[in-house]
């Protein structure tokens, strides 16, 4: 009964595989150059994953495209030229830094620089305020402790 | 002085639930595409009908038309395609169909079935016209300027909200 279930499962898997038309390209560095780009793309039907590790078919027609195009000799720049002509600089998980992208890459930093300065500022004003607070004449925790003995 | 202290977390808040807010009635699947104002990317495909007879976008200049990516195997084209059969009927503007990654019989029989709003159907079979133009999700439907420019483009089904107040005013300024 396992055995005739595993059998049957592993049938599904042969179907799941068989879907896919992918082919790699024999020499191992097209291989490696489409990974590289793949994994600095963005699917768009499954927007959260890249185009290497989307199963989506676009996904699939797109890595085939990047594939011939690597092969024929094209640079990495030419190729994601190509992407963000089709879909935007939303497809670059990397985007280039310009005017529409300027907040994105540096908002963090400047929300930080933010933060460190308000902590900055308050921690100043608190010593400051401790500094006045403490009252010359009070006695010492030495002499407290002698005082209660 | 004193009233800043609290003045500004308030403020925070209400900027950052703004912004929160804003962002809930946004479709992150509507990315907005690179091509509104640049010439529609020029291919050559066989006809849906007859794989005799080719279609080039070229030969669509001088006239305001659409283009609408559709597949038989694509449920939410079912949803607009009532939308389409309807305009077609009053000949609101000439469509184009892309048969996209289709199988040309299922493609034909679909057609048959529900109604043929299209002019003619190209037929992309392997999807490459759709990769020119960046297409993610079927439907999706181009408004072209009788100079060849993409002028509107919609994700996703024509819902009747985005013919009504965008299509339809577009078509109407572009035929003027």
């Amino acid at each position: 009964m396992r055995l005739a279930a595993a059998l049957l499962l592993s049938l599904f898997c042969a179907a799941a595989f068989a879907q896919s038309s992918e082919v790699a390209h024999p020499d191992a560095r097209v291989e490696q150059r489409l990974k590289d780009l793949a994994e600095e793309l963005r699917c768009l039907v499954c927007q959260n994953q890249t185009i290497a590790d989307s199963n989506a078919p676009l996904a699939l027609d797109l890595r085939n495209q990047i594939r011939a195009q690597v092969a024929a000799g094209r640079s990495d720049d030419e190729i994601r030229a190509y992407m963000v002509e089709r879909y935007g600089d939303f497809v670059l998980y990397r985007p280039a830094f310009k005017a529409t992208t300027a907040l994105l890459w540096v908002g963090p930093f400047a929300l930080l620089a933010l933060g460190i300065g308000v902590v900055v500022v308050i921690t100043r004003r608190r010593a400051k305020r401790d500094a006045r607070d403490a009252d010359p004449s009070a006695p010492s925790r030495e002499e407290v402790a002698r005082l209660l003995e | 002085m004193k009233a800043l202290k609290y003045i500004i977390p308030l403020a925070v808040f209400v900027a950052l639930a703004a912004f929160l807010a804003v962002g809930l009635t946004r479709d992150p699947h509507e990315v907005p595409s690179p091509f509104i104002g640049k010439a529609a990317p020029a291919f050559k495909l066989a006809q849906l009908h007859d794989e005799k007879l080719a279609f080039t976008p070229e030969e669509m200049k001088g006239k305001v038309w659409m283009l609408n990516v559709w597949a038989s195997w694509c449920v939410s084209c079912r949803v607009e395609h009532p939308l389409l059969v309807e305009m077609s009927r009053r000949k609101v503007v000439p469509i184009v169909g892309l048969n996209y990654k289709d199988n040309r019989d299922e493609g034909i029989a679909w057609l048959a079935k529900l109604g043929n709003p299209y002019a003619l159907s190209a037929y992309d079979d392997e999807g490459k016209v759709g990769i020119d133009y960046g297409v993610y999700g079927v439907p999706e439907t181009f408004v072209i300027d009788k100079a060849g420019v993409i002028r509107y483009k919609q994700i996703g089904p024509i819902t009747p909200e985005a013919l009504e107040g965008k299509i339809l005013p577009l078509l109407k300024k572009l035929n003027a």
